[in-house]
């Protein structure tokens, strides 16, 4: 038994040690990091076809879930050892940052090379993710960052059979008939609406939908730079939208903690008559119930002066490493990444949304309706400034406490207006 | 002749602990390196602004000064100490008589010592989609679809279906509870090492002495296990203070404020605000508040023992 | 018939006892039921299906979960980092502790309450000033570098257990092993570490848990696919946005069979019959 154990040791310690050795970088790879679990097998197919076109190894390292991910790309920016190509899933803001350290390559003459060639193919809201614009609030020299590799946006599903059974025959548009329909489907005992609100970023996203349908996106931006209140009759109405469904009881038992996992099984498990999702879970609901019959539509609008707009852009984003030696062969690879074939490939392998457009003509009907909105689409990443994080944290979470009829949307709008003034009041970060 | 022998009995003293010294040297090698280091670069972090990339801006004690009137942070630490005076209570007691019933000579010990220790092993994942379920508040074609309120319907008290999850009333109960049912098995089993060391002469000399049962167990079993049952306090605070991947899969981000733990608020000052100097006054705050309760109680235990 | 009233009163008492355990065992066993359940069914099944077992069972789903999971070499990764790391912490620690309750140097107790402090005081940004460091000495992306870092996580907490349980071995045993010419070494190895038995089986089977589960800091020191632990396998089914539940069932069934078969060993040493009583007349009664 001893015996066993010093031999065991031993063993151990080559084996560790053999670790050791960090392999030397070949002249001809590229090294990727990524968190898309569910891409990586597309992606390392796609990086083998690259290395027997052009002899230049893709080197794939999948990093997740994607909290861990962003730890690893912020400490390997402090130790300065960030890949060729790699994505940052955070915010603008932070996005700015990486480009001020000097950590992301400008791309804007490869975009534009060729009169737009590569910037052609793509979701002009896609590049718009990427783009810093003139004038930007971050003081980032303007110009585009990133290469969006798939698009998304977020709007309202219905599940046909359940809208049917409740006698309802067409989709809610305006948000009196979708009321109406609320009632309808109670009558029947199904329940109307299902979402994850538990993810504040989706009470944020239906929040923000309903207040640009409200107020326009002009004022919005106004109550961002501080001119005008939370408590404005536009912003009390946005919050009573919330109150007004929790009353009629539309949404599902249990909203306010829902992951949005769990939010979209209850729709492939037609639990729910009405969803509020982006266009991923296409491939969800395709593999929990193949069946599902539903479609997409925008979410019902209160007012019609202005039009409901709706989230989305780039999915999923990659920027270029602008200390790597290896700069060109990384561009050269996202440009063969993003062109029709190869995109074609990856949104049927994947049920993306493909950022290339001409790649999105042979795409699923369901996906098709959800790209349709890709034009009228908006999203934080665009616009031209975007709300303090700690307020949005604030007007979020006063959301949810509407929802369980803890406060009343006039106070909420009285405690976020004060955060947000107290946060005006602070010394604006460099 | 003295005054040169004092000296050399000095040395070897010296060496003597230098020697004992060299003991614990590979820890503190170990500790240093990865724990202090990052500690003081964590202070320092603290009296600064900083999102985590880019430039950092000293702010002095304005960071602590913030969390001091943050009434957000102060109740989340409240939501913790209810979780851990739960496990505490609940989960300890629970632990402590499993593991005096394992003591005992019965059938079947082997086996439940296997199986109780099954909620521990199990990884976060399966506890979170299963408690999901179990707690599931929502309803398909009139029935419950929770197993929980399901078995509530079945037993004939339909009243009692609750939203669990989603009512600030229970949410920080149903968490605690969970929380226990994962955390027990630690605590039998430490506590079961404990028991096995006692020496069984004891209980017989108990015995021939015409203690019943009862009385064994406060005069002999109890006594003999203060130092290890200290541990597992201590531990159980640890444990539940710190709770917080177990929140993020049963009410994920968080029912409004009334499931936030401190923990949770570190988080959310790291990567939803982006206040890196934040979250580190945070974990130093939180970190001098869990070393003072838990020499209080080391010390408390040291009067105990004593007295 | 003459029944003894003891044995009666006896019969009872532990069947009170089997049917209190009985309902913890029930509590404790339906996840593991429902885990191995969920692993034979299909996404589409999974949570439709009310029935006990499933009449379709997908055994394939273990060996997707297997192969696109790459467990073939997560699986041999796993293993190396946790025998070596609950090795790295046996040693290390039961060195400290036993310092620490037996022998004297100066700042002995100092340190030891730093150590506890330490346990309580979380570092979140501290991925941030590791990683720089380990990048400084070429540690990052190798597996010399995760087993260290991994030995530091379970540190403070077994030393404390470890000097809880060497506070409470008898002097006289120390001392007569020093009669009979042992050294301190000698006495850590040969009287310390076997009277601690229990404790040091609680503390593989604790480290053992955390390595085998650990991912945060394999995804920030590791980049080489070859270098990653069994939880990167795991991620790959539980993703952002899908989640192939059956094949993750699977997938965690496999990777909770190691740390049961682990517990299973060690849980000898923890509950011993009346008949291992060696430590028998130690203890001084008073």
């Amino acid at each position: 038994m001893k015996r066993l154990g010093a031999w065991l040791c031993c063993a151990l310690l080559v084996v560790i040690t053999c670790g050791c050795a960090q392999p030397k970088k070949a002249v001809n790879e590229i090294e990727l990091w990524h968190w898309m679990t569910d891409r990586q097998d597309a992606l390392e197919a796609l990086a083998r076809k690259y290395e027997q076109e052009t002899g230049i190894r893709v080197k794939l390292s999948l990093f997740a879930p994607s909290d861990s991910y962003i730890q690893k790309i912020i400490a390997a920016a402090q130790a300065n050892v960030l890949p060729d190509i790699y994505g940052i899933l955070d915010k603008k803001t932070i996005f700015a940052s990486f480009i001020k350290a000097g950590l992301v390559a400008d791309l804007t003459s490869a975009f534009e090379a060729d009169g737009n060639a590569w910037g052609k193919r793509f979701f002009v809201k896609a590049v718009d993710n990427n783009r810093f614009a003139v004038g930007n609030m971050d003081g980032v020299k303007p110009g585009i960052y990133g290469v969006p590799l798939d698009v998304s946006t977020v709007q309202m599903i219905y599940n046909r059979n359940l809208l049917k059974k409740a006698g309802i025959a067409t989709v809610p548009a305006t948000f009196e008939e979708f009321l109406a329909a609320v009632k309808a489907l109670k009558r029947v005992g199904i329940v109307p609406f299902v979402t994850g609100f538990g993810e504040t970023w989706i009470v944020d996203c239906f929040a923000s939908n309903y207040a640009f349908n409200i107020m326009g996106e002009a004022k919005v931006m106004a109550t961002f730079r501080g001119e005008v209140p939370y408590t404005d009759p536009d912003w009390m109405a946005v919050f009573t939208v919330f109150q007004t469904l929790a009353k009629k009881g539309a949404f599902i038992e249990g909203i306010v903690t829902k992951g949005n996992k769990y939010a979209e099984q209850d729709f492939a498990l037609e639990r729910a008559a009405f969803s509020f999702d982006g266009s991923w879970g296409v491939n969800i609901y395709k593999s929990m119930n193949p069946v599902l019959d539903y479609g997409v539509a925008p979410l019902p609008a209160l007012k019609a002066a202005n039009p409901m707009r709706v989230w989305g852009g780039a999915g999923s984003s990659l920027v270029v490493n602008a200390l790597s030696p290896n700069k060109d062969k990384a561009v050269a690879f996202l440009q063969w990444i993003t062109d029709t074939p190869q995109q074609a490939y990856l949104s049927e392998q994947t049920n993306n949304l493909p950022s290339n457009r001409e790649a999105s003509v042979g795409i699923s009907p369901i996906l098709g309706d959800f790209a349709k909105a890709m034009e009228q689409s908006t999203h934080p990443r665009v616009w031209i400034l975007n709300e303090d994080p700690i307020v949005v944290e604030a007007f979020d979470k006063g959301i949810q406490s509407i929802i369980i009829g803890e406060k009343t949307p006039a106070q909420v709008a009285v405690e976020v207006q004060k955060i947000k003034l107290r946060q005006m009041g602070k010394v604006k970060r460099p | 002749m003295f005054s040169k022998a004092v000296p050399r009995h000095n040395q070897a003293i010296s060496f003597d602990a230098f020697k004992n010294f060299l003991f614990v040297l590979p820890a503190v090698g170990i500790f240093s390196i990865f724990y202090i280091y990052p500690f003081f670069d964590l202070f320092n972090l603290s009296l600064h602004q900083w999102q985590g990339i880019g430039p950092k801006t000293f702010v002095g004690l304005q960071n602590f000064q913030e969390l001091w009137g943050d009434k957000v942070w102060w109740s989340s630490m409240g939501h913790a100490g209810y979780i851990t005076l739960i496990a505490l209570t609940f989960q300890n007691a629970l632990a402590f008589a499993l593991a005096v019933a394992c003591d005992r000579e019965i059938r079947m010990k082997r086996f439940y010592t296997l199986i109780f220790f099954i909620p521990p092993v199990l990884s976060e994942v399966i506890v979170g989609i299963l408690w999901n379920w179990i707690l599931n508040a929502g309803t398909q074609n009139g029935q419950p679809i929770g197993l929980f309120n399901h078995l509530l319907v079945q037993v004939g008290l339909p009243n009692l279906v609750h939203n669990w999850l989603s009512d600030p009333a229970s949410a920080l109960t149903c968490i605690a509870v969970v929380h226990a049912w994962k955390g027990f098995g630690w605590g039998f089993i430490m506590l079961l090492a404990g028991l096995q060391t006692i020496d069984r002469q004891l209980y017989e000399v108990a015995k021939v002495d015409g203690a019943g049962s009862w009385t064994t167990f406060w005069n002999v079993t109890v006594p003999m296990m203060v130092p290890v049952i200290m541990v597992v306090v201590i531990l159980t605070i640890l444990g539940s203070m710190q709770v917080f991947v177990l929140i993020l899969s049963l009410v994920n981000q968080g029912l409004v404020y009334h499931t936030e733990v401190p923990v949770t608020r570190i988080l959310s000052s790291m990567s939803v605000t982006n206040q890196f100097g934040y979250a580190c006054a945070q974990a130093v705050v939180f970190g001098i508040i869990l070393v003072v309760v838990s020499f209080a109680l080391k010390s408390l235990s040291n009067r105990m023992k004593q007295a | 018939m003459f029944f003894n009233k003891h044995k009666i009163e006896n019969f009872f008492k532990s069947a009170l006892i089997h049917v209190f355990l009985m309902i913890v065992v029930v509590s404790c066993l339906f996840p593991i039921f429902w885990m191995v359940r969920s692993s034979l069914m299909s996404n589409a099944t999974i949570f439709v299906d009310p029935s006990l077992i499933p009449q379709e069972l997908h055994w394939s789903n273990y060996v997707v979960a297997w192969t696109k999971g790459n467990f073939a070499v997560y699986f041999l990764n796993s293993m190396i980092y946790t025998i070596s790391v609950v090795m790295g912490i046996v040693v290390v620690s039961s060195l400290a502790a036993f310092a620490f309750s037996r022998l004297k140097f100066p700042g002995r107790d100092f340190l030891f309450y730093i150590f506890v402090a330490a346990m309580m005081i979380p570092l979140p940004g501290s991925f941030v000033p590791i990683f720089v460091l380990m990048n400084k000495l070429h540690l990052v992306n190798t597996r010399l570098g995760y087993i260290l870092c991994m030995i530091n996580v379970g540190l403070c907490l077994s030393i404390l257990l470890l000097k809880t349980f060497f506070d409470k071995m008898p002097s006289d045993l120390e001392d007569s092993a020093r009669m009979d010419g042992c050294n301190r070494i000698q006495i850590w190895w040969h009287v310390a570490l076997p009277l601690a038995a229990p404790a040091l089986a609680v503390i593989v089977i604790y480290n053992s848990l955390n390595v085998w589960n650990e991912y945060i800091l394999a995804t920030l020191l590791l980049s080489d696919n070859n270098l990653m632990p069994l939880q990167r396998g795991l991620m790959v089914f539980n993703g952002a946005y899908q989640v192939d539940y059956p094949v993750l069932m699977a997938g965690l069934t496999m990777t909770a069979v190691p740390i049961i078969a682990i517990y299973f060993l060690m849980q000898k040493h923890i509950v011993k019959g009346l008949s291992s009583g060696t430590i028998g007349g130690l203890y001084d009664p008073a």
